[in-house]
């Protein structure tokens, strides 16, 4: 006799099997792994802890990592707006190439666009130059920060964005301008608020993946401590120099970041699920 | 745009500045070769891991409903939200000679760090999600319906699954799988973590990459950088390819 | 082969879709299930192919128990009610499915597959598209197609779940008639599932009346027409009146009405309500025998062949149709505001029971004598 509960699940075979071999490999790969960094630094101290975060160095890191992360996704969150809204309204020529090219900073090896992004904006790159005969500097500096996470995290609004506003019914446009509305009013009163979920969405991807970026990251910040060290180079360093505690330290604090990032996500991917629902 | 394009432009445009020949003895280079085997082999390890836990974890989350999805769903996610310094320092704590499973790894002659090994874990972790994040909206989407008329003309599970679930998923499977192989090869952050930088043994494409940035040989660098970057190319035209052929094909569906 | 479904409850998550569900259909027979939607009737379908499996109960298959074997072992033909086509597959491949799907030891050679995929093919007029994708086909045609991929592993009966709801007007009256010819032709039990009741009346041999997860009455289209079981049988099969009133001692009354029943319980005074079809009601310009009330015409809304009237009681104040034949009407000289007299014919009188100890009430139905 089985269960009650496997026999409302349906007749379809391989529940079991399938369901089984993914939580296995889901814990063997992701969860245990994960947990191991949870029960390293709960092996230190709660002074020792605080006492590593709280450092000087780590602090600065903290910061710039934050700063450059928020401005990166609040500027793809502009920007990303924008693509997704020519993509997904206007017919042109090259529509199809440049949607493809939106998607370079996924394909993109983040190790290749980091020495890419470093040769254009450095002081004799393509536009570095221009920028220095301003006087400003953009690689070495938290501005060249900003510039990678702007890079790797475009795509994550434009895609987020873009399936909604091609969803998006015409009708209630027509209907707000029936109804006696400007083009602006109905942009900030009846297309803003649909778009809003996706739009936080895509910047809360963008954030999420900013905040951990590495690769594109480390050749263009030129990683001097307390101005330009972002967190997780400072992993890595503190790795380099084996001091495993530090490490996890700011790792745990970090993970538990990217998890309240996920955690909020979800909820907006299930708020955004909602609204088409009920449409 | 060109914001976006731009830094692709440079890789070619600084590969070839100290012209061809330079170009071509940095790719022929005996280090790059070892580079770009160890790249492919942890590809082709990685990829087909993930796509059998994406196809797995599809069929259990897409075709049956069951307490706790959504958990199980944010947890697939969670490596997308994880730092790829800290997957590879998971490994590290986990592995290393610090590591809680080291001295079971020594006594056995087992080396996971600054090994392929280690290498592929932190890999198949980064890309974990790929694939069936790309399946499981595509299969939930269309219903058990198909799967239930084959049920009921006698047909079995395996075979079900075969003819009537894969073809129709097939393209969202081989979009998943581009992906995933993408960042399998493109991954620096984490497999930089564990590889241990061991020149021509545990050195993949964007680490060699690193290497000869470092070492102020830009214009190899940036050579062995086009590689990856033709990879990037490869994997964009087909992606494109497969939206312009499902786009297509659902277009010519008048239901 | 005969189907029994024998006390079946099932319940999901939050609400129990069947509840002690019993029902024999006969070897055979075309049996329409028909209710509501969220009456169980889709429910009960899938239970009876295996595709679900029931709290508790059983289900027999010529006698034989089938509750805990599985779909694939049945033997039963499915046609979903979007179809289910398999989209990637040519007409002919999807028609061939069930057989080439089978093991080597029992599948037919690929010859014979494909003969009988054409000779399937030509029942449900469709030779010639036998290469032709699904999304090529129009809703009529996949929909045979989807009969056709059923019939072919040979099935002991067909289920089919609302057949034709997908389809339009002109479409569905074509393979109703379609349908009905078929199933003299193959003489096998079909049980299809509907909400349409004049789909049921029309092509049903028997029709099982179902409401929320019960079965209101099973029945031939004329008994459940002529005679429902309770009001929900009642107003489910067509426009009804419905009147209030009260019974004492055997008379109802319904404002200035009264009707002489058997009803023979002495248990004082009881609400009461009259049913009538539209077409019932009875319309003339004096008072005749009978029992006749006044009402006037609120409003008139000609049909075609007949003519609806919305009318309002004097007595009671209560709204009620009357539909009449246009020549009728034609005769009557009536217009909106007019006042008339009706007779009120052929009413079916039900007394929520005084003693009803199940939940839910029940219904007893009176023969009114005139």
């Amino acid at each position: 006799m089985k269960s009650k509960s496997s026999r409302n699940r349906g007749f379809l075979p391989g529940f079991g099997l399938t369901m089984g071999y993914t939580v296995i490999y889901l814990s063997l790969l992701v969860l245990i792994p994960l947990s191991v960094l949870f029960l390293k630094a709960s092996t230190m101290s709660w002074g020792e802890f605080v006492g590593t975060i709280l450092d000087d160095r780590v602090l600065a890191s903290i910061r710039v990592s934050v700063v450059t992360s928020f401005l990166a996704a609040c500027m793809n969150a502009v920007f990303g707006v924008l693509v997704a809204w020519v993509l997904a309204r206007y017919q042109f020529v090259g529509k199809r190439f440049i949607d493809g090219i939106v998607d370079l900073p996924f394909a993109l090896p983040t190790a290749v666009g980091g020495i890419a992004l470093t040769s254009i904006y450095a002081e004799n790159g393509w536009i570095g130059q221009y920028a220095a005969e301003w006087g400003i500097k953009i690689a070495y500096t938290p501005l060249g920060i900003w510039v990678a996470l702007t890079f790797i995290g475009l795509p994550f609004v434009v895609r987020t964005v873009q399936p909604v506003l091609q969803d998006w019914d015409l009708q209630m446009e027509e209907a707000a301008a029936t109804l006696g509305a400007t083009r602006w009013n109905t942009f900030i009163r009846v297309i803003l608020p649909h778009l809003l979920p996706a739009v936080i969405t895509g910047f809360a991807l963008a954030f999420a993946r900013a905040l951990g970026e590495y690769g594109s990251v480390v050749f263009i910040s030129g990683n001097m401590p307390l101005k330009t060290e972002i967190v997780p180079l400072l992993i890595m360093t503190k790795l380099e120099q084996f001091d495993y505690a530090g490490a996890t330290a700011i790792a745990t604090v970090m993970l538990v970041a990217s998890f309240i990032m996920l955690l909020i996500i979800n909820y907006l991917q299930w708020r955004i699920n909602k609204f088409d629902a009920a449409r | 745009m060109l914001f976006l394009i731009l830094p692709l432009i440079a890789v070619f445009m600084e590969a070839f500045k100290q012209g061809t020949a330079v170009f071509l003895s940095a790719i022929m280079e005996e280090e790059t070769f070892s580079a770009v085997k160890l790249t492919l082999l942890v590809a082709a390890i990685t990829v087909p891991l993930n796509v059998t836990f994406g196809v797995a974890a599809a069929w259990a989350i897409a075709k049956f409903s069951f307490r706790g999805k959504n958990v199980l769903l944010t947890l697939i996610d969670l490596p997308f939200a994880v730092s790829p310094v800290i997957a590879g320092l998971i490994f590290v704590l986990l592995f290393g000679s610090q590591g809680i499973a080291y001295p079971w790894l020594e006594a056995n002659d087992i080396k996971i760090i600054f090994a392929v090994p280690g290498i592929i874990l932190a890999t198949t972790f980064v890309t974990f999600p790929f694939v069936a994040r790309e399946l499981i909206p595509i299969m939930e989407a269309q219903g058990k319906d198909e799967e239930e008329a084959a049920v009921s003309l006698g047909a079995s599970g395996w075979k079900t699954f075969l003819r009537v679930t894969l073809p129709n998923v097939k393209w969202g499977l081989l979009y998943g799988v581009i992906l995933c192989n993408a960042r399998a090869m493109g991954e620096f952050g984490a497999v930089s973590v564990v590889s241990g930088h061991i020149r021509g043994m545990t050195n993949t494409l964007p680490l060699h990459v690193e290497i000869l940035y470092n070492e102020y040989q830009f214009a190899a660098a940036f050579a062995v950088a086009t590689l990856l970057a033709a990879l990037a190319l490869v994997t964009l035209i087909i992606k494109s390819l497969i939206e312009w052929k499902t786009q297509r094909e659902s277009g010519g569906e008048h239901v | 082969m005969s189907i029994e479904v024998v006390n079946i409850t099932k319940s999901y998550k939050n609400f129990t879709a069947l509840k002690e569900v019993s029902l024999h259909i006969p070897e055979g027979e075309l049996v329409a299930l028909l209710g509501p939607s969220g009456s169980g009737k889709t429910t009960l379908l899938r239970l009876i192919a295996g595709l679900e499996q029931p709290d508790t109960g059983a289900i027999l298959f010529h006698g034989e128990d089938n509750t805990n074997r599985d779909v694939r072992e049945r033997q039963v033909g499915f046609v979903f009610q979007h179809y289910a086509l398999f989209r990637h597959m040519t007409i002919f491949d999807n028609i061939a499915f069930g057989l080439s799907v089978r093991s080597r030891k029992t599948r037919p050679s690929k010859q014979e597959i494909k003969e009988r995929v054409h000779l399937l093919l030509r029942l449900v007029q469709l030779d010639g598209l036998a290469h032709r994708y699904p999304s090529q086909l129009s809703g009529g045609q996949r929909q045979r197609v989807a009969l056709a991929r059923a019939l072919a592993v040979e099935p002991k009966f067909l289920l089919l779940d609302e057949p034709f709801g997908a389809l339009d007007t002109k479409v569905r009256q074509e393979l109703r008639r379609w349908l009905r010819h078929l199933h003299e032709k193959l003489g096998l039990t079909i049980l299809f599932v509907t909400h349409d009741q004049e789909e049921a009346m029309e092509l049903a041999d028997q029709v099982v009346v179902m409401n929320e997860g019960r079965v209101e009455q099973v029945g031939s289209p004329e008994e459940i027409y002529h005679l429902p079981a309770n009001p929900f049988v009642y107003s489910f099969l067509g426009r009804v009146n419905l009147f209030r009133g009260r019974i004492r001692d055997g008379k109802v009354r319904l404002g200035e009405a009264e009707f002489e029943t058997e009803w023979e319980h002495n248990s004082g005074e009881l609400p009461a309500v009259g049913y009538m079809r539209p077409h019932d009601v009875e319309i003339a310009l004096a008072p005749g025998d009978g029992h006749f009330v006044q009402a006037r015409i609120q409003h008139i809304s000609p049909l075609g062949p007949i003519v609806r009237l919305d009318l309002r009681r004097l007595d009671t104040d209560e709204l009620f149709e009357a539909e009449l034949s246009h020549q009728r009407f034609s005769e009557l000289h009536v217009e909106e505001k007019s006042t008339v007299f009706v007779k009120l014919n052929n009413l079916s009188f039900y007394v929520e029971s005084p003693a009803a100890t199940t939940p839910r009430p029940t219904f007893l139905p009176i023969q009114a004598s005139f």
